[in-house]
């Protein structure tokens, strides 16, 4: 029933007619009484209009934006589209001697500062997020490739929560840890992913500046641009100069800022193998550390569950965030009695999911952040398939520019398998089934991570107890992926160390005394 | 002739020889006589420790917090039981003076009992239940890290050890020691009183021997999940950081004041469960 | 068993959909056509109903659509899909609607409350369809449901659908704010389905909550699995309290999301709703001229 010879003629004359007449005649035949409506979302693509992205992005440091020392720059693209978006400075060691000079200095009087005082700037840095959200989001989907909704309804709203949250918190330290007093740390050197750039920025600022330290963040390579929006909006609150400082590079930028010795604590998101290298490198040192790093999170579904629900469950645990998601519940573990009911029911789901331009408010997946990650959940996709299990991805179409990966799983696939150990970050889940709950637990404990996990169950008792047993920092019990910034979040064994989020978070960037 | 007696490791609830054969000797305090023969651990003894302390876990983690407090208590009242062998240890090995020795068995009481005391009490302390912006219960808790090591290398302190492994046990860890050399004789009455204590097999094993030879086993074990390490020597700190990269094991410096809060947390980690809440 | 916090997340998701310009009008289209228009008061009159039916027929005169289309020939506004009506008005609607190919519904079973012997029942049901009726909108035995006599539930819809076999499809009413939560919702559901509905419908507008986007997601669902393992497409019809263009769009999405287009038919979906239509009709006329059109624009009926 779609737009005939004739309504393309209709639409052709209609040029002329007043209004939004101009392109209304396509509908026509579209509504025939008792045929069913094909109902194809048209494109809702949010307008770019409110950001500006400067062409050439220098480091901010001491509260201003200065050129690098390095005098090199490297481009970031939009990966829906693989347009360069902007250059972006490249610090190296001198810049990064700068940036942490800087902040040695303003610590003297950030941490001095009353925390009333400190409190009131991070209020207003929350303040400001929310008030120039839309740009933010739309900035951010821009530069990382996550859809319009998630940037707009997540990354940006906890974000800012997450300053408001850690604003509340800089008076009111003595409560930390009872009976005992604290003190700042110093200076703190924060590495940052590219998979949440704002929201990462802002969970390891808010609660470095309310517990009085100051700080050096590396954003990463390929979604430097909202950690400096966040750097003007920084300006914009009157933060005092240096408190905050940014310097934007690739691996050796990091690198620099982890061995600088007048650095006293760093805090690091990423992966796995990246954290283990500034473990090492920090061996011997005074420094302290907090890692956040890979997962390879169980997801369990157990026969009583809430099954249509569980399938959103497990939609948004894998495929939120195209897969870039450190505790994304990429090893389904269905019990057998339910499990062809539920891979069917899955399937269907999957080939509801709409996939493309970011900007598209209708947009469920977006584009896989850099050709170098497409490049790498392809080759595991590769492995996947030589190792077995029934693979499926939906019949979707992928915009023909961009980086994209549709969202796939392999079912019947053994704990042994690549794909069930290697973290692939990015949109593929395994499946594999359980027979009983003591068999769900250790196959979900049958991993070197222990980041998060995900139980479904009506059962109440069997919830807390399988709970209780699976060993992994985050559970989510019907439910998967929240995050609030009142709720600690970190892992277990290697998935790092030190929590984020919450009072628990605060002793990661204090001294207790 | 006086015969020296031969002073065994404590892994799993027994009190096997070294596998490795190998023994030393403690002397009586300034002097050349052998007050005993001690097992010369080896790595794989060190390997059955961990493994015994591995097996433990769940059982022990499994108690209720109540029981692993009174359990805590009974070691404590064990400990007073055996307080004439822990002060002829001392006494003979280290040269303490009866009064030191005495102070020195009460402060390791005091430490058992101050743990007994954390053991159902550190949850509500360092627990939370967050107020998310949401339809959803999200609470954290307080759990155990998992198998800790533990490489005493201070001067003999009873009242430290016992606050190392009454914290590292009272939240359900389970802990595989290697006694500090000075004092490697104090693991007979010790071994004695874990044994004897209603303490799960396994879940404090200890070992004699050389600090030397076994750091780097204890460093790269990967069913270690966190290592301690009650020393000051920077070589062997660094050197157990870089080997702890392997697993990603949570390396604990040195601390004093272990009689504290502060010390029980270096060997938890905290759970954030979530639960939507609705009709 | 149903996650309420799960079902509401999933509801708004569809609520985030953003459906524009062509989608939206051929949407807009679809809800006309898929509307029960519907007057279900004590004040009923002869006229009432007749005027009722001559909206469902037209809902806007054709002239208001052709001066926007610089006299090419343009598809007219759908009618209805059906009026609904109580049985003594059945005739009134027959003979108002003749020659037209819209429904004519009727509530029966001792409607709204079902508080009535089984036989009166049974004698309002086939009073509306020997009056023409050809959809019969029943009301469950929420009283036998509450009390958990689920098989009283399910034998007075197993007879009432022996009656309308044949003659009129069935649509059962839930009364889903009377019967407590989304998994009680889900049972009741069920029972009608087995028991013979040709579609289920929320409530029967006479309380609130009445339609709700969770309830009928919840009702979807069942749809759903209940095609699964039988093969046979249940319709779904929420009404009451829907009244907006834009929530209306909302349960599209929906439906569109949870069974898929073929249930994108008023074969399939219905809204149950008197106010509704004119809110979709000012939005069509602003989606086709660009201004807002107000109230006055569309008739009362």
């Amino acid at each position: 029933m779609q737009a005939g010879t004739q309504n393309k003629k209709l639409k052709t004359s209609s040029k002329n007619v007043a209004g939004r007449g101009v392109e209304s005649t396509s509908y026509q035949n579209r509504f025939v009484k008792g045929i069913p409506f094909k109902f194809d979302y048209e494109a809702s693509v949010e307008s770019t209009e409110v950001v500006k992205i400067k062409s050439q992005n220098e480091l901010f440091i001491g509260g201003k934006f200065v050129k690098p020392q390095s005098g090199k720059y490297f481009k970031t693209l939009n990966p829906a589209t693989e347009n360069v978006l902007a250059e972006v400075a490249e610090a190296n060691s001198t810049d990064v001697d700068l940036a942490v000079l800087a902040a040695r200095k303003a610590f003297a009087t950030w941490s001095k500062l009353s925390g009333h005082e400190r409190g009131r700037y991070l209020f207003k840095i929350a303040r400001i997020i929310q008030e120039r959200a839309r740009e933010v989001a739309i900035l951010e989907s821009l530069d990382n490739g996550k859809p319009i909704k998630e940037t707009r309804d997540v990354d940006t709203p906890l974000a800012a929560a997450h300053f408001f949250y850690h604003a509340g918190w800089a008076d009111k330290l003595e409560y930390v840890v009872p009976g005992r007093s604290v003190a700042p740390l110093g200076v703190v050197g924060q590495i940052i992913p590219w998979n949440f750039p704002l929201l990462m920025a802002a969970w390891k600022i808010a609660p470095a500046l309310a517990c009085g330290n100051t700080v050096v963040l590396k954003p990463a390579e390929t979604t430097p641009l909202t950690a400096l929006l966040l750097a003007e909006i920084i300006q914009q609150a009157e933060l005092p100069e240096g408190v905050v400082n940014i310097v934007t590079g690739a691996g050796e930028t990091g690198a620099n800022l982890v061995d600088h010795p007048d650095v006293n604590k760093i805090a690091f998101t990423g992966s796995t193998d990246i954290g283990r290298r500034i473990q090492k490198a920090i061996a011997g040192t005074q420094k302290r550390l907090t890692l956040e790093l890979g997962g390879k999170s169980a997801h369990i579904i157990f026969e009583d569950a809430a099954i249509d629900q569980a399938i959103e469950g497990v939609i948004n645990g894998i495929y939120f965030n195209q897969g870039h998601v450190c505790c994304a519940g990429s090893r389904l573990l269905l019990e057998e009695s339910i499990s062809e009911l539920f891979v069917k029911k899955l399937k269907k789901r999957m080939q509801k999911i709409r996939i493309g331009n970011p900007l598209d408010k209708n947009t469920d997946i977006g584009a896989i952040n850099s050709a170098g990650e497409l490049q790498k959940i392809q080759n595991l996709v590769g492995v996947g398939k030589t190792e077995g299990g029934e693979f499926f991805e939906p019949n979707l179409t992928l915009p023909s520019k961009g980086y994209f990966h549709k969202p796939c799983f392999f079912n019947g696939v053994s704990s042994a398998a690549t794909l069930s150990r290697v973290e692939v970050f990015g949109p593929v889940l395994t499946i594999a089934t359980f027979r009983t709950p003591e068999e769900a637990v250790l196959k979900a404990n049958d991993t070197p991570y222990g980041l998060a996990a995900g139980l479904w169950s009506e059962k109440g008792s069997k919830i807390h107890k399988v709970a209780s047993r699976l060993r992994a920092g985050v559970i989510w019990a019907n439910t998967y992926n929240k995050f609030d910034p009142t709720s600690p979040f970190g892992g277990y064994y290697e998935s790092g160390f030190g929590r984020e989020g919450g009072r628990h978070g605060l002793l990661g960037y204090l001294e207790v005394k | 002739m006086k015969i020296a007696k031969t002073i065994k490791l404590f892994i799993g609830g027994e009190f096997p020889r070294t596998e490795s054969g190998r023994s030393f000797a403690v002397t009586v305090f300034n002097t050349n006589n052998v007050y005993a023969n001690l097992c010369q651990a080896s790595r794989k003894d060190l390997k059955n420790a961990v493994s015994a302390a591995k097996a433990a876990l769940g059982g022990w983690g499994g108690k209720t917090a109540y029981n692993r407090s009174q359990i805590l208590y009974r070691m404590a009242e064990m400990m007073e039981g055996k307080r004439a062998e822990f002060v002829d240890v001392l006494m003979k090995t280290l040269g303490y003076f009866n009064e030191d020795a005495q102070k020195s068995v009460d402060q390791g009481i005091e430490s058992l009992v101050y743990f007994s005391g954390f053991a159902d009490k550190y949850q509500q302390v360092m627990g939370s239940v967050n107020p998310v912006a949401g339809p959803h219960h999200s609470f954290t808790t307080a759990e155990p890290v998992g198998v800790v090591g533990l490489i005493y290398d201070l001067k003999f302190n009873l009242g430290d050890l016992c606050a190392q492994i009454g914290s590292v046990i009272c939240s359900g860890n389970t802990l595989v020691a290697l006694m500090p050399f000075e004092g490697s004789a104090v693991i007979a009455p010790l071994s004695e009183v874990l044994a004897t204590s209603d303490l799960p097999k396994g879940v404090v094993n200890l070992l004699t021997g050389s600090r030397d030879e076994l750091y780097k086993v204890f460093g790269s074990h990967m069913e270690i999940h966190s290592l301690k390490y009650q020393g000051q020597d920077q070589k062997i700190s660094s050197d157990l950081q870089v080997l702890a990269t392997g697993n990603l094991k949570r390396f604990v410096g040195n601390k004093s004041d272990s009689v504290s809060l502060e010390q029980l947390l270096q060997f938890i980690e905290y759970k954030t469960v979530w639960h939507p809440i609705g009709l | 068993m149903i996650d309420q916090v799960g079902i509401h997340e999933r509801a708004e998701f569809f609520a985030k959909r953003s459906i524009k310009k062509q989608s939206k009008l051929g949407a807009l289209y679809t809800c006309v056509s898929m509307c029960d228009l519907t007057t279900l008061e004590g004040s009923d009159t002869v006229g009432k109903v007749q005027q009722l039916c001559q909206k469902a027929i037209r809902p806007a005169p054709p002239t208001m659509l052709s001066q926007y289309f610089n006299g090419n020939k343009i598809e007219p506004l759908p009618s209805v899909a059906a009026v609904c009506v109580y049985p003594t008005m059945v005739p009134v609607a027959v003979k108002a609607l003749k020659g037209t190919d819209i429904k004519i519904a009727s509530v029966a079973t001792a409607f709204p409350s079902g508080q009535a012997p089984f036989e009166i029942k049974s004698q309002d049901t086939k009073f509306a369809i020997n009056h023409g009726a050809n959809e019969i909108d029943m009301v469950i035995n929420r009283g036998a449901f509450l009390s958990g006599k689920y098989s009283v539930v399910f034998d007075e819809i197993k007879e009432i659908s022996k009656i309308c076999a044949g003659k009129a499809h069935l649509k059962v009413i839930l009364e889903t704010g009377e019967i407590g939560s989304y998994d009680k919702i889900r049972l009741a559901s069920e029972i009608a389905m087995e028991a013979g509905a040709d579609f289920i419908k929320t409530s029967t507008g006479k309380m609130q909550p009445a339609a709700t986007v969770p309830v009928t997601l919840v009702m979807l669902q069942a749809i759903s699995d209940f095609y699964d393992k039988t093969g046979k497409k249940i319709g779904m019809k929420p009404a009451g309290g829907i009244r907006s263009a834009k929530e209306a769009i909302q349960y599209l999405v929906m439906v569109n999301e949870t069974l898929g287009e073929q249930w994108l038919s008023s074969e399939l979906f219905r809204f149950g709703a008197s106010s509704l239509l004119n809110d979709l009709l000012r939005q069509i006329f602003k989606e086709i001229s660009g201004s807002y059109y107000y109230e006055k624009s569309f008739s009362l009926d």
